[in-house]
């Protein structure tokens, strides 16, 4: 579904070039979650954002659903690391929004939209505004708006980062519902190896300065998952252990 | 247990709701108690050294004529108050769609700004004898001159809240593959209402001063008028009734135009 090809990054700044990302390359199937972990700097963020065609790679292709990118798509939705809601638009129509971008008909936008909303456990909230909701029902209506054109494929920037601790564990609950209910192919960027177990198929490494694909790291654990005391605590423990090794010794990758 | 439990919780209400009246009480408070300590002070002030009623009328005088006068003054707060009104529309009129036009390009910016920070700096007060001779006696002029009062303000303000769009949402509507149209009619213009009303408020304070510079020129009516035309005469109280009414017309101004933005821009300040 997805398909990079010696994907490289470098970005001109008044001190010099900075390399981005070096030569990355990734496979992602149709319906599969991959999660990118890696520490601060190596491009992760850089790599979804040229997926999403908000940013062109300095060399490389980029192709979804077998056509290339050349700008931001509609069959690509995008969900930033902070909720990014119209705070003058209600939560319905945020939520409507990029259908009406996108004009599709607004009886069809409303009844999904309400669709979308429940299954988030957010009936009722509709005509609420942004500020009175709480940053984790922000991200909830973030989510919503994401998934809410029906994307091919769903790009996630540490969706969960500025929440507290317990309300990420929550939506990460919900993402991995949504995602085994309906299979969409999700690229998420994350810095936290809990979430990138909890949720991913294969978390992807990538090593810092320039950002290159350390290692792919198959998480063969049925779902749901948890990271309490339920039968897959071992398993994920040890893919935790193993990742958090990965990140923590990007040192020893000789430049 | 439920049961024992209700009585403590209702009187808990309770005591909340007499808290919330008193804290709306002691928000009042500060307000009315500086306002009549101020009074007060006049009126110990007139008597203590016994002033001139034609120097320093005392309150209870100023009130007297706020009475005898109410007809008169109440007119000409009418004129005053129109006078205002008009040339603070015409300023949003042609401010916001000028504002619109310097951000929507880097050279327009700098060849419109320096000129209106220029027309900015020109004392009002010395304009207003010039508009007199350009426009004759009538209330153009004065309107005229509510206009250049609020306009640079509302240029200003407005021209900082569209070039200043959170980057978030800017993003959002590139992802969204908005178009130019789209990303200003669907974003940055209503990003940029709570910064329109930060210079609306100022402007309308701005314009009721802008009103009675006018009206000391070359006018026959209006509380500006009122005030040279009472101090030719000596008529102290008077002036000072016509002072307390453009205070009271600035603050009203002042507060309807924060209700017309709460109203309309509820989100504004939170977010």
């Amino acid at each position: 579904m997805i398909g990079i090809r010696n994907v490289s990054q470098v970005y001109r700044t008044r001190a010099g070039d900075v390399e981005a990302l070096r030569e990355v390359s990734l496979d992602v199937a149709d319906g599969e979650f991959v999660a990118i972990v890696g520490r601060s700097g190596c491009g992760k963020s850089s790599l979804l954002r040229l997926v999403a065609g908000l940013q062109t790679a300095t060399s490389g292709e980029i192709t979804v659903a077998g056509t290339p990118i050349r700008g931001p798509r509609q069959d690509i939705g995008f969900m930033f690391q902070r909720p990014a809601l119209l705070p003058w638009r209600s939560v319905i129509d945020n939520v409507m929004l990029p259908l009406e971008v996108f004009k599709v008909d607004r009886r069809v936008a409303r009844t999904r939209a309400h669709e979308l909303l429940d299954l988030v456990g957010l009936n009722g909230f509709d005509k609420r505004l942004p500020h009175e909701l709480s940053g984790g029902m922000q991200q909830r209506v973030s989510l919503c708006r994401a998934l809410i054109q029906q994307p091919r494929v769903l790009l996630m920037d540490e969706p969960f980062s500025a929440l507290d601790a317990l309300t990420r564990a929550d939506l990460t609950v919900e993402l991995q519902r949504l995602q085994m209910k309906h299979a969409s192919t999700v690229l998420f960027v994350t810095h936290s190896v809990d979430e990138a177990v909890l949720l991913a198929d294969r978390v992807v490494v990538l090593s810092p300065r320039p950002g290159r694909l350390r290692q792919i790291v198959e998480v063969d654990v049925a779902r749901p998952r948890s990271l309490g005391h339920d039968g897959h605590s071992a398993a994920l423990g040890e893919l935790r252990a193993r990742l958090h090794d990965l990140l923590m010794t990007t040192e020893e990758v000789t430049r | 247990m439920s049961v024992t439990q209700a009585p403590p919780a209702r009187r808990d209400t309770a005591g909340r709701d007499t808290v919330r009246r008193i804290g709306q009480w002691s928000q009042h408070l500060p307000p009315v108690l500086g306002l009549a300590a101020a009074v007060a002070l006049w009126w110990a002030v007139t008597v203590v050294f016994e002033v001139e009623s034609f120097i320093l009328p005392s309150p209870l005088q100023v009130a007297q004529t706020l009475v005898e006068d109410a007809d008169y003054l109440w007119d000409n707060t009418l004129v005053t108050l129109w006078e205002t009104l008009l040339g603070f529309l015409l300023a949003i009129v042609v401010g916001v769609p000028l504002a619109l036009v310097v951000t929507a390009s880097r050279m327009l910016e700098r060849t419109v700004y320096p000129l209106l920070l220029m027309l900015n700096a020109v004392p009002k007060v010395a304009v207003a004898p010039l508009l007199v001779v350009w426009m004759g006696f009538g209330q153009f002029p004065k309107v005229f001159l509510v206009f250049l009062v609020c306009f640079f303000p509302i240029v200003i303000s407005t021209a900082a809240g569209l070039s200043s769009t959170q980057a978030d949402l800017v993003e959002l509507g590139r992802s969204l593959k908005m178009n130019w149209w789209q990303t200003f009619r669907m974003i940055r213009m209503p990003a940029a209402v709570p910064q329109l009303f930060v210079g609306l408020k100022l402007a309308i304070t701005l314009a009721v001063i802008g009103a009675v510079i006018a009206e000391f020129v070359g006018a026959t009516e209006g509380l500006g008028y009122v005030i040279v035309a009472s101090g030719a005469s000596a008529d102290t109280a008077l002036a000072f009734a016509a002072m307390i009414l453009l205070g009271v017309l600035s603050v009203v101004l002042f507060y309807l135009t924060a209700a017309v933005e709460r109203f309309f821009v509820p989100w504004a300040d939170r977010s």
